[in-house]
């Protein structure tokens, strides 16, 4: 059974088959915030607290990391802003950037074992992110494209993937720190974009034996209601296997209905999870009200 | 459609309701009535021009309308251009072959080196074919040279560029950089676009124009040429 582990000094969160599905906040990215681009580029990070702290309230495990602002100094932001995150809170982190810099400062002052986001099947990428994944014990997300783009078929999408996964080894990467985006398309765009991400899912849980992440919002560009279309999308990635997934947990019913598909994959064990998370809060009764103090329920 | 008393019979309509009707379904992404509206414009010996201005720009520039105020979504405006398509494909030898093809301007259109996302970018060019302009689309991942090659074959009116990555946008800067210094940028205005920029980003690498969204950047092409309404 294929386990990625991706830890902070003093956590670890386990990606599965058998696990729940892992919710990773994509807020603390400033593509498309003006205001939030131009504070990170004078240094002030009063907003990176704050999403921090309210995406890991509504539910996230980890929290995704990406200082993407143009003409700025992003390795250090980066660093800066990973820094600050571990001093406030203990969930494990995703460290998002396509400049090999800014990867190598943030891994530097990472403190446990990163996922790194990302590689695609690009020479030139691999060649500088696999030795950098290799120096620092880190996880890595490989994107199935390569120089040629995204192929719209699934099966080349899969071979796309697998060569990543060859050549992570190549480094001594094990296969399991190897977290597999199969790329989700704007469905409004291509309508086969979900239909071929699932059968590529399957391919690369069943085949493969790996695990996967995806930006699932970019499912819903372009429609209206996209929230809805998030909500049902997330259940539908985690039934063909898909084991987590960068996303917005503070969008209304999205950790719900990741939730809600942990219990019906079998992945929350006697509902535990979902109970605590939804148990109707009792003032008074006879009972014990559920808790506090118990050993078990927490 | 469904039900047979209201079908409309296009050739049953005079040229004035055949002209709304075509705008209505360019609207409706009805790509087999929009050609043979514009099937019997022709065969009513209008001219191609004329088609292409009164019905199908027209009725593009109605969907751009709708699509910026969000009435409209991107799954509709891609059938409107697959429907607007269609007529152009009767139109396009026509014009080709009159030489009097009275198009908008030339657009060059493509995103950056080291980024292969292109739904914004065909969103762009749907809305200048829509508004009229000859669209030379490049695709992906291009280098500085497969924008010079295309300025000096097509000697566009417009170049505008694309990039979704925060990594890949800088490139933008470098291409522009190029055309300055080979004293192109002079005459040649710059669009830049793609959801990681700002109006701050295009000053900054000494862009043109910034194009917000698709609609906004076929409106601002038809400003900077002129020929805006």
């Amino acid at each position: 059974m294929t386990r990625t582990i991706i830890s902070s000094a003093t956590k670890e969160v386990v990606m599965g088959f058998d696990q729940p599905f892992v919710m990773i906040g994509e807020r603390i990215n400033p593509t498309g915030r003006p205001k939030f681009s131009a504070e990170l580029k004078a240094g002030d990070y009063w907003r990176v607290k704050e999403d921090a702290l309210a995406q890991i309230a509504a539910g996230a495990q980890m929290l995704d990391i990406n200082a993407g602002v143009p003409l700025a100094d992003e390795p250090r932001i980066l660093a800066e802003c990973i820094e600050l995150v571990q001093s406030l809170t203990d969930v494990p982190l995703c460290i998002d950037s396509s400049i090999i810099a800014a990867l190598e400062a943030g891994l530097k002052v990472y403190k446990g074992k990163a996922l790194v986001n990302s590689t695609t099947a690009e020479e030139e990428v691999l060649e500088q992110v696999l030795p950098l994944i290799a120096k620092y014990g880190a996880a890595v997300v490989a994107i199935a494209n390569d120089e040629t783009g995204i192929s719209e078929d699934p099966d080349e999408r899969f071979e796309v993937a697998k060569r990543i996964v060859q050549h992570a080894a190549d480094y001594g990467i094990k296969p399991e720190d190897v977290v597999v985006d199969p790329l989700v398309m704007p469905i409004g765009a291509v309508t086969s974009a979900g239909k071929d991400v699932f059968k590529l899912i399957r391919r690369l849980r069943d085949e493969l034996k790996v695990n996967t992440i995806c930006g699932a919002s970019n499912v819903s560009f372009g429609l209206p209601n996209r929230q809805a279309i998030n909500n049902a999308f997330l259940p539908m990635l985690a039934a063909a296997g898909m084991t987590s997934a960068i996303l917005n947990v503070t969008h209304e019913g999205q950790v719900a209905a990741v939730k809600a598909a942990d219990v019906l994959n079998g992945v929350d064990p006697h509902c535990e999870n979902w109970i605590r998370a939804y148990r109707a809060p009792v003032a008074e009764g006879e009972g014990r009200r559920g808790r506090p103090g118990g050993r078990r329920r927490g | 459609m469904s039900d047979d008393e209201d079908e409309i019979i296009l050739r049953d309509l005079n040229d004035e309701d055949l002209v709304a009707q075509l705008q209505d379904d360019l609207y409706d992404g009805l790509r087999d009535e929009v050609y043979e509206g514009v099937e019997i414009l022709l065969e009513r010996k209008w001219d191609a021009n004329d088609i292409l201005a009164n019905a199908l720009v027209e009725g593009m520039r109605i969907v751009g309308i709708d699509f910026r105020d969000g009435i409209l979504f991107v799954p509709e405006v891609l059938q409107c251009a697959n429907a607007m398509k269609g007529g152009m494909g009767l139109l396009r030898p026509i014009l080709a072959a009159s030489g009097t093809a009275a198009s908008t301007g030339k657009f060059v259109i493509g995103t950056v080196k080291g980024d292969i996302h292109d739904i914004g970018k065909n969103l762009v060019g749907m809305m200048l074919e829509g508004a009229g302009f000859e669209v030379i689309d490049l695709g992906i991942n291009n280098p500085v040279e497969n924008y010079l090659e295309a300025i000096d074959k097509h000697e566009p009116d417009i170049i505008g560029m694309s990039a979704l990555l925060t990594t890949t946008m800088p490139y933008m800067g470098l291409v522009i950089e190029e055309l300055d210094k080979r004293g192109i940028l002079k005459d040649l205005p710059v669009m830049v676009g793609g959801a990681p920029l700002n109006q701050e980003f295009a000053d900054a690498i000494n862009a043109h124009t910034y194009g917000r969204d698709a609609a906004m950047s076929a409106e601002l092409a038809k400003v900077i040429l002129g020929k805006n309404r």
